[in-house]
């Protein structure tokens, strides 16, 4: 079952990234990215990482998805200036992708690969236990643990870069004086 | 075959080169952001994996810290896309390049 759903996921995914990729309409492209997206949030669930499933889905999916189609439709920009890519840089591009699946082939089939650990649990306790307290939990009580005691500092700082964002947002959206 | 890490991580990679491939091939800056984001996810995606399977908790939680940083940057870059439109009329990278030399 988890078998063919994430094959199923998979091939939704890299369709649609490939899609974004050939796409030569913008809003398009964003309509693929969303597909792409819902699919990585896809394979965070059968990860047994629902909580991240679920916040991928709403941020990226969802918010960031929808700034992006709302700046292609406000900049609305004329389509298809029909330049053909030089065969250079689709050479480079073309080597690139050989280059990383003979990586990818090595590091899954060759002399020294990726181990698959052995200590992963079939189904993830719920909360973290006394014994291991960083170990992989699916709940998302984990996460507030975490968040409140190991990683606090982070959690502050990560409010300060939301607050130095949305100031840097408005400082460059306000209208300049035509200099 | 029981899927495990290997499946994980190949797929990661695979979404990742397309990412690259697109930011290489297109021209269209916003396109380019797109591509950006998803080389950004696949990365996540290889930490969940890597987090699931060596029964560790901190990958999942270093995806949520990834995940709020690149809400903050989607914001600032598509501040910085509309400005740049309103100064220079395109978006395209071919008619972008003063700084190139």
């Amino acid at each position: 079952m988890v078998d063919s759903l994430f094959y199923f996921f998979a091939a939704m995914m890299l369709a649609a990234a490939l899609f974004v990729v050939v796409s030569r309409n913008p809003v398009n492209s964003a309509m693929g990215m969303i597909l792409a997206l819902v699919g990585v949030g896809a394979n965070f669930f059968l990860l047994d990482a629902p909580f991240l499933g679920v916040l991928q889905i709403l941020v990226y999916a969802g918010a960031v998805m929808v700034l992006f189609l709302f700046i292609i439709m406000l900049l609305d920009v004329d389509q298809a200036a029909k330049i053909p890519v030089p065969w250079t840089t689709v050479l480079f591009g073309l080597v690139l992708l050989a280059v990383f699946s003979g990586a990818v082939w090595w590091l899954v089939n060759g002399a020294d690969a990726l181990p698959t650990p052995e200590n992963v649990s079939a189904t993830p306790a719920a909360l973290p236990g006394a014994e291991n307290p960083g170990a992989f939990t699916s709940g998302a009580k984990s996460f507030g643990y975490s968040l409140f005691t190991k990683y606090m500092l982070p959690v502050q700082i990560a409010g300060f870069l939301l607050l130095i964002a949305m100031i840097g947002v408005v400082t460059l959206s306000k209208k300049q004086k035509q200099a | 075959m029981e899927i495990g890490l290997h499946h994980f991580v190949t797929l990661a990679s695979l979404l990742f080169v397309i990412g690259l491939v697109g930011v290489l091939v297109r021209r269209n800056t916003l396109v380019i952001y797109m591509c950006l984001e998803m080389m950004l996810s696949a990365a996540t995606l290889a930490l969940v994996a890597f987090s699931r399977y060596n029964n560790t908790m901190d990958g999942a939680i270093f995806v949520f810290f990834i995940i709020t940083v690149a809400a903050a940057e989607v914001a600032v870059g598509l501040a910085l896309i509309v400005a740049l439109f309103r100064r220079r009329e395109t978006v395209m990278v071919d008619e972008l390049k003063e700084l190139k030399h």
